[in-house]
């Protein structure tokens, strides 16, 4: 009997024991099988370009305005890949594997920026690789300020394809004398009672929770640099913490927003616009305060030559004037070029003619000025001390 | 089982000459040999599938190479500085020329991001000092004074001690981050503020809800095996197909499940205010906090409890109860004192499987833990998926693996010496 024991609890405990085992030493894995998918998928690269980008209908209006038209003219097709989230880790894994299995990836401005200045990430001559705009005019001039970014005014590693807004938004239903109309308000909870979604990261919350303790929105960064900045802007959010229901994934706050979890939430633009112009939900924003940031395309760095070629060409294609005023159709995010911008004024919803495009970009001139630029520079120096005071923050 | 091993090895033995003995040996050695044979492939499999990336975790804990590899000639420099003052020109013009090549070769954003994860600034440092000595045309009189005048940071030894600190392939740095202790400006160790703590208080937290989690499913599990092992045989069977099924069911399917149950306009809720029990306005909140990661482990986990307790409670023929019990025992005191000592070795199992999954646990805190019922392997997933300072994230993975074998040879050494007891 004393055998007996020993035999069934001896090999349950070692399994036991390799699945932590495999699970805290996932990482070091990750490389590992970061070259097996790659693998797999370079031998069916001959005609498909890995693509990825953030799924929903943010990737749905890439497929729609870029991925479909260029597959009628050259006949590639393309496998996508939900991944943007982790986009910075995985493709750090594949370059350590030395298995490059990506072919063009959608990422954040800020993210970008640190690949390209860890040579992760290929180069891009502005006006050679890209085209000008219809008129003419030089892609690096026809790009909004800002948006081209990585190195200088002659190449670097990122190009943008819109801007979105990070901002709040409400429930009708629940403000039947008027909603929320500021930042301010957001933080009122006398006046505006219910609870408040707010994503579960330092970014927008410490600026907003600054901004509402009567910072000006141009001095934002300056205050939150100094630890007493900080300080201060924990100090508010104490005041919003007890009233507040954490989100961590985009498609949340609507969700929460129709079910009565919340009554106002932070949100990412695009989601609420959908959420009222397809799903007809009784949802309004709140422009003040709005967080814009880029978002857009790089190449890894190390592609084959034929893939580089393929992905490169794919890049002048999504970029152009034509095919970023038709993604706008689709979804409410800026188009990052001037020349695209200019043609908004008519633009239409492509499912619901009657709703006005420009009404809800969020760097339409009338939103722009209510807005907050989101520095990039700032959260790749200090996000990591933040994210962990952050965090520590929040379990208190 | 084991008195019928030892006679058939011990009789051959006795009664053999010394030629059987040999050809005996013989044979034992080649059957020795093709059973090892049979475990190679699952030899083969741990080695590549589990002891080499745990190694390779553990080198990436301490390894530190980025100086070493991208500014090879401040290394060089700093190796002779003594740190009392600022170190010499030639130490700048280490930097400037490292910092050069790095540019040209798009490295330079490694360096910035690894001191960035030991002084937070340090990547915007780096860039800014990059990009302007990249666009000088000629070398300055001066690199220090070029220095000084691109960030006044230069100026300060803080940025050298950390330079020197660096400069070093291996390093505790991970470790002094994961147990909540950081270097001050001038290279000494102490404890992070109160407000970032974050490390020790997870791996605390951890620990004890893990310890609820065991506790629990053996308050449940324990019962439940009791009453399956005293059933007849197809009954048995079936409740054991009950306790499985749940077992066989994708997790996430079982955490979904959960999501609708506790979830604040979920069913729970819904029916405790239909009934009035509760105001509308007064909803419990039953998920995305420690209450929901509780509960939905310890549902999780039951399985892993009932399976070693079941498999030893079966063995346990009814009558030393009975015989216990007609000797005049009280029922309860036979229980605690026959039947109860017989499940140790089971409790045993069962608790340091269920604690040891618990400690480990990942997709269940994520998802219904909120913001006070997460584990530190989720912030061992931000570390490898957000920050990317996988350094971190192995000296924290690896800590928790050391925790899990101690614990592991604890259990062997208590259970190997049989001193294990519950009354």
């Amino acid at each position: 009997m004393k055998k007996d024991d020993e035999n069934g609890a001896l090999p349950v405990t070692r399994r036991d024991l390799l699945a932590l085992g495999a699970s805290t030493a996932g990482l070091v894995s990750l490389s590992a099988l970061g070259s097996l998918v790659g693998a797999r998928r370079a031998m069916a690269a001959g005609t498909t370009m890995n693509l990825t980008s953030w799924g929903g209908a943010y990737q749905a209006s890439q497929i729609n305005a870029y991925e479909k038209p260029y597959t009628k003219k050259t006949g590639i097709e393309f496998n996508n890949i939900e991944k943007s989230g982790n986009g910075p880790a995985l493709l750090t894994a594949q370059e350590q594997s030395g298995n490059i299995s990506w072919d063009i990836v959608d990422l954040l401005q800020a993210d970008a920026n640190r690949l390209y200045e860890q040579g992760m990430v290929q180069e891009i001559v502005w006006n050679k690789d890209l085209d000008p705009a219809p008129d003419g005019t030089p892609a690096w001039d026809d790009f909004t300020a800002g948006s081209l970014s990585g190195g200088d005014d002659k190449s670097g590693g990122f190009v943008s394809t819109i801007s979105y807004n990070t901002m709040f938004g409400y429930n009708k239903k629940a403000f039947p004398n008027g909603g929320p109309q500021s930042i301010k308000d957001v933080y009122d909870v006398a006046k505006f009672p219910g609870k408040r979604g707010c994503e579960k990261i330092p970014a927008g919350n410490l600026e907003w929770a600054l901004y509402a303790d009567g910072v000006a929105k141009d001095k934002i960064y300056d205050v939150l640099s100094t630890p007493a900045g900080v300080d201060r802007a924990f100090k508010k959010l104490d005041q919003l913490k007890p009233h507040v229901v954490w989100w961590s994934q985009g498609a949340q706050p609507p969700q929460m927003l129709a079910q009565g979890d919340v009554t106002i939430s932070s949100a990412y633009n695009g989601r609420i616009f959908n959420a009222i112009a397809a799903d007809n939900q009784p949802f309004d924003f709140i422009w003040d305060g709005g967080l814009y940031e880029w978002d857009g395309w790089v190449v890894p760095a190390g592609l084959p030559a034929d893939r580089l070629k393929r992905a490169m060409d794919f890049l002048r294609f999504s970029t152009s004037t034509k095919s970023l005023i038709e993604q706008a159709r689709y979804i409410a995010y800026s188009p990052a070029r001037k020349s695209s911008f200019a043609q908004m004024a008519d633009l239409t919803f492509a499912s619901n003619p009657k709703i006005k495009m420009m009404d809800y970009m969020p760097t339409s001139p009338e939103h722009l000025k209510h807005s907050i630029a989101k520095s990039a520079a700032f959260w790749t120096n200090y996000g990591p001390q933040l994210s962990q005071r952050f965090s520590a923050w929040l379990a208190s | 089982m084991s008195a019928e091993a030892t006679s058939a090895k011990g009789g051959p033995a006795s009664a053999g000459t010394p030629a059987l003995k040999a050809s005996l040996r013989r044979a034992e050695r080649k059957k020795r040999r093709g059973a090892f044979l049979l475990t190679l492939p699952l030899l083969l499999f741990i080695t590549v599938m589990f002891l080499i990336p745990l190694l390779g975790m553990f080198w990436l804990s301490v390894a530190n190479t980025t100086m070493t590899s991208y500014m090879p000639q401040t290394v060089k420099e700093l190796s002779t500085w003594d740190g009392k003052d600022l170190p010499p020109e030639a130490a700048y013009a280490a930097v400037a020329s490292d910092l050069k090549v790095a540019f040209k070769n798009h490295t330079f954003g490694r360096v910035a991001k690894r001191l960035n994860e030991e002084s937070p600034g340090a990547f915007g440092l780096i860039n800014k000092t990059t990009f302007r000595t990249a666009r000088l045309r000629t070398p300055p009189a001066s690199w220090k004074d070029e220095f000084v005048k691109i960030d006044k940071t230069w100026g300060e030894k803080p940025i050298w001690t950390l330079l020197k600190r660096e400069s070093s392939v291996i390093t505790s740095d991970f470790y002094v981050a994961a147990i909540d202790m950081q270097y001050s400006p001038e290279g000494k160790l102490e404890r992070v503020p109160a407000y970032a703590r974050i490390y020790i208080p997870l791996f605390i937290r951890t620990a004890w809800m893990s310890a609820l989690i065991t506790f629990l499913t053996l308050l449940l599990g324990y019962p439940l095996a009791y009453w399956i092992s005293r059933l007849p045989e197809a009954k048995a069977n079936l409740m054991m197909i009950a306790v499985l099924l749940p077992f066989w069911t994708s997790l996430l399917v079982r955490i979904t499940a959960w999501i609708v149950l506790l979830q604040s306009h979920g069913v729970i809720n819904s029916i405790l205010v239909g009934s009035g029990a509760v105001a509308d306005t007064a909803r419990p909140q039953l998920i995305n906090n420690s209450l929901g990661t509780v509960i939905v482990m310890t549902q999780v986990l039951l399985p892993f409890m009932v399976l070693p307790l079941y498999s030893v409670m079966k063995s346990i023929p009814d009558s030393y109860v009975r015989a216990a019990i007609s000797m005049g025992a009280h029922p309860w005191r036979a229980f605690w004192r026959v039947f109860a000592p017989l499940t140790a070795s089971g409790v045993g199992a069962g608790v340091l499987l269920v604690f040891i999954l618990s400690i480990g646990y990942y997709i269940t805190p994520e998802l219904v833990g909120g913001q006070n019922g997460q584990f530190i392997s989720n912030r061992i997933a931000y570390n490898v998926q957000q920050s990317l300072n996988w350094g971190l994230a192995a000296a924290l993975g690896t800590i928790l693996t050391a925790v899990t074998l101690i614990l592991f040879l604890l259990y062997g050494y208590i259970t190997g010496n049989r001193k294990v007891s519950i009354t």
